[in-house]
Order: C-alpha cells, then sequence, then structure tokens
C-alpha cells in the first residue's frame, strides 16, 4: 500500500505524512510523485522533499517556518533535530 | 439563517441565560464557589486577583471582569465582595446595573462572616434566579452573533483539518453579517506578513504588525535569560510530539482558523467590536485568558480546535470542540463535539465540513448544549496579569 505525503503549498519543501512511514515505505506526495522515505515519520510530521543545505529555509504552508540547522537529505524526517526558529528566542536554537 | 437567543437590554442577543457569581476579590472566591454550587445552573467567575494591585494591572482586572459580567450569555449577576479590596464590589455592581442585568451584592465583612455571606448570597441569587427563569429565547439576526475562534493542543491536523474547517466556518459566518474574533498574539509569530496582507486598511495593517512585534520583544526577553534556558520553548512538549517543530509553523497553521476575510482591526483585551465582520483579539496564548477576552469581547459561542485533545469549558459560553485527528476524536469522544477528521482520510470535503460546523453552531446557538457545558468543565475563565 502506498502511504500518503500532503504537501500543502506548492512552494514547500517539505510534506505531511498523512499516516505514519516506515524507512523504505513507498510514499505518494499530495497524489502525485514518489518520494523514498528514509527514516521512520510519525503521522502528522514532516519529510523534507528535497536536499536543504544547513541555514537554508524550511517552508510549509508556503511560508518559513525556520531554518535547516544541519544539511538535511531528501526523505528525510525532518523536526527539531534538524529544524530550528529564532522567532521571538533570539540567539536560541532547539 | 437566524439562531434563537435571550434580548439584552444593551441590545445584544446571548445564547445562554446565566446567573453568574463573581467574586470582585479572591478573599471572596469561597462565599462565590459555595453560593455557585447551592444554585443550579449558575456559573461562578472565580479568579485569583482584585487587591494589591495597581495602574494598568488592576484596570485589567476591572474592566475584565466588568466586561464578563455584562458580556451577551450573563442574565444576572450577583456580586461577592469581602469588603476592604482595592477593585470595589460597588464599580462592578454599577457597571452591571448600567447594562441592564438585574445585580445583586453581597459583603462578606457587612454580613459578618463568610458563612452569613453565604446565606445572604443564596437568597439574593435565587431571588435572581426567579427573575431570569421566564425570560425565553427570540430570533436573533446574524449580525448580532459573534464567535471566538480558539485552538489549543494543537497537533499538526490542526493545520490541516480543524483549523481550515473552523476558518470555513468563519468565513460563511461572517459573509452572512455575522463576526469572529481570533486572538492569542503569541501564537501568531511568523504569519504576520499574511495577517497584514488581509487587513482592511494600512491602519489596521500596521497595528497587526506593531501588536505580534511588541509580543514578539516581549518573548525575546523573557527567552534570553540564562538561568531559565530550559524554560524556553515558544511551543508546548504536546506540540512538538504532534509534528509541530516551530512556533512559525504552529502560527502558519493556527491563522486558517481565522478564515480569509478581511481583518477589520486589532482589538484590545476583552473589548467589543463595533460593526461585524473578523477580528483580531491582543490576549495572551494560554487557552482560559484568550478564552476569557473573546467571551469578554462579546463572543456568544466559542469554537475550540484540538489535535491533542482537550477537556476544558467556560462558564460564560458553550465551547464546540473540533479535531482534525480521529484518534484524538475516538479516544476524547466524552469531551470532544465535532470530527474534522475527515478532511484527511478524503471522506468529506472541506466545504461540507464547514458548512456542517456552521449548522453546529448555530444549532448550540439557539440551545444545544456541548459536551463541556454537560460535563460542567468551567477552567476557560482566567483574569491576565498585566506582564512587567
Amino acid at each position: 500500500m502506498v502511504k500518503r505525503l500532503l504537501q500543502i503549498d506548492e512552494r514547500d519543501n517539505v510534506a505531511v505524512a498523512l499516516e505514519e512511514i516506515l524507512p523504505g515505505d513507498r510514499c505518494s506526495v499530495s497524489g502525485n510523485g514518489d518520494l523514498k522515505v528514509l527514516d521512520k515519520v510519525p503521522f502528522g510530521h514532516k519529510v523534507a522533499l528535497e536536499d536543504i543545505p544547513p541555514g537554508e529555509k524550511v517552508v510549509k504552508y508556503g511560508s518559513e517556518i525556520g531554518r535547516a540547522t544541519v544539511a538535511i537529505r531528501r526523505g528525510s524526517w525532518v523536526h527539531v533535530h534538524n529544524l530550528s526558529s529564532d522567532r521571538g528566542r533570539v540567539g536560541r536554537t532547539g | 439563517m437566524n439562531f434563537f437567543g435571550y434580548a439584552r437590554k444593551d441590545g445584544t442577543f446571548g445564547v445562554r441565560n446565566h446567573l453568574v457569581i463573581v467574586p470582585t476579590v479572591f478573599c471572596g472566591g469561597w462565599v462565590a464557589r459555595k453560593i455557585a454550587s447551592m444554585i443550579p445552573g449558575s456559573q461562578c467567575l472565580n479568579h485569583p486577583v482584585g487587591c494589591s494591585q495597581v495602574g494598568y494591572d488592576l484596570e485589567l482586572t476591572a474592566h475584565t471582569l466588568k466586561r464578563a459580567a455584562t458580556s451577551p450569555n450573563v442574565g444576572a449577576v450577583l456580586v461577592v465582595g469581602l469588603g476592604c479590596e482595592r477593585f470595589k464590589a460597588s464599580e462592578l455592581a454599577e457597571a452591571v446595573a448600567a447594562s441592564g442585568r438585574p445585580v445583586e451584592t453581597v459583603i462578606i465583612q457587612e454580613e459578618g462572616s463568610s458563612v452569613k455571606a453565604l446565606q445572604a448570597g443564596v437568597r439574593l441569587g435565587t431571588k435572581l434566579l426567579r427573575h431570569i427563569q421566564t425570560e425565553r429565547r427570540v430570533e436573533a439576526p446574524l449580525a448580532s452573533l459573534a464567535v471566538g475562534l480558539e485552538c489549543g493542543g494543537t497537533d499538526a491536523t490542526s493545520g490541516i483539518a480543524a483549523n481550515p474547517t473552523l476558518g470555513r466556518m468563519s468565513d460563511k459566518l461572517i459573509s452572512r453579517g455575522g463576526s469572529a474574533i481570533f486572538s492569542e498574539t503569541t501564537e501568531l509569530l511568523g504569519a504576520e506578513h499574511i495577517l497584514a496582507s488581509r487587513a482592511v486598511n494600512e491602519k489596521v495593517a500596521a497595528e497587526i504588525l506593531s501588536t505580534i512585534a511588541r509580543t514578539e520583544e516581549y518573548l525575546a526577553r523573557a527567552t534570553a535569560d540564562e538561568m531559565y534556558a530550559h524554560r524556553s520553548a515558544l511551543i508546548s512538549t504536546g506540540n512538538f510530539d504532534g509534528g509541530v517543530t516551530t512556533v512559525a509553523e504552529k502560527a502558519l497553521g493556527n491563522i486558517h482558523k481565522a478564515g480569509t476575510q478581511p481583518i477589520k482591526g486589532v482589538l484590545g483585551f476583552g473589548e467589543r467590536p463595533t460593526a461585524p465582520g473578523l477580528y483580531l483579539m491582543d490576549t495572551p496564548g494560554q487557552d482560559a485568558e484568550s478564552v476569557t477576552g473573546l467571551v469578554a469581547g462579546g463572543c456568544q459561542v466559542v469554537v475550540f480546535t484540538t489535535g491533542r485533545g482537550t477537556p476544558t469549558g467556560s462558564p460564560l459560553a458553550p465551547v464546540i470542540k473540533v479535531t482534525g485527528n480521529a484518534v484524538t476524536y475516538s479516544r476524547m469522544a466524552d469531551d470532544i463535539d465535532f470530527s474534522a477528521a475527515g478532511i484527511i482520510d478524503g471522506t468529506e470535503s472541506l466545504e461540507e465540513a464547514g458548512e456542517r460546523l456552521l449548522r453546529e453552531v448555530l444549532e448550540v446557538a439557539s440551545g444545544k448544549k456541548v459536551k463541556a457545558e454537560w460535563l460542567g468543565h468551567d477552567e476557560l475563565f482566567a483574569v491576565p496579569r498585566a506582564l512587567g
């Protein structure tokens, strides 16, 4: 069975897992385009749709939600281990 | 499309007809709670403030209690004072009387003891109840209905199912002449560019940006303290577990609950809009403080989206719980009224869910009780303190 990922906005470089995904599961992104997911991704969590270099914007809902803190590979789980925002907390990460 | 409510002398329509017992100071809390427990159907606005405050902090307490006690769902008020507090019982009673509502006052030090005040309060409360129980619902226009748009216990389903459903409901309500207010300024960081672009004019756009910037400055100061570095997260553990990583991600999902209508203005805490439409109210992000502001600001119904699940309710307004998370809906069926999970599994369109939610709002406005009311949940009343 193909697992579903939702890309909310066409500008997004992450998609939302609409069910739990295990490494190697076949996934479709918003009904078109396959993605090989590298990590276990819980329901509702994010997967990178492309390689995202450190310091680069992570985009969801068509807007920046934070910056990559390390290099993120396409298909990786994106969460607090590789994404942070300094909005409202200047100089803090994580 | 109308609803049935209680016509108030101040021109508003209530969707409930509550007798509320309001202590003006925390010292009257026990007496107020005991009175409420002895008068079925009455509500107590319990709080920990009312004395030893100065300046804006005391004013914020005063106007929050006055606006809450004169909000549309309130039919009558019993004020409970201690007698020596800074926020005087007479000030609250005068504000209630000016709104045309019946009001009585009991002062503990004048009665002689808490037990004597309880006895006097029950007598006065039952008298007020007899006064309001003969009132009947009448047909009311949607222009007199304001819905509070709240979210809490956010997870990743909030931004893709529950909040968009609430936004669609809000759009439909406003296009039919009604009003909606969203709040929680701390949870808008990262979405201000979108909100400002939806303002009715440049002035409102600038106000939206400055309101959010002021809150961000406060948060940046508070989180910069090294001693409390371990307390510097801007979102909650459950948000992280639910797949939300940053405050900006939470904000961008959050603003979907405010639909797509133009934003007519920025309201202060508990301030009432002067014309129908969509408004932003500047409130803290804490659910109880936010809902208190929304209700004090005239919202008769609150719709509360939650992904993780929350049981809370308001003593002043029905709070309709909505989740987009199918697991949360089945696990918390005791507390949650409405599922928007069909949007995620593809069994319901956003348009259908929004229309279904609007019908639910109008039924609740006309008297249908929500689960939090059946269970007596009343956690969503809190008087905010002015931040130093």
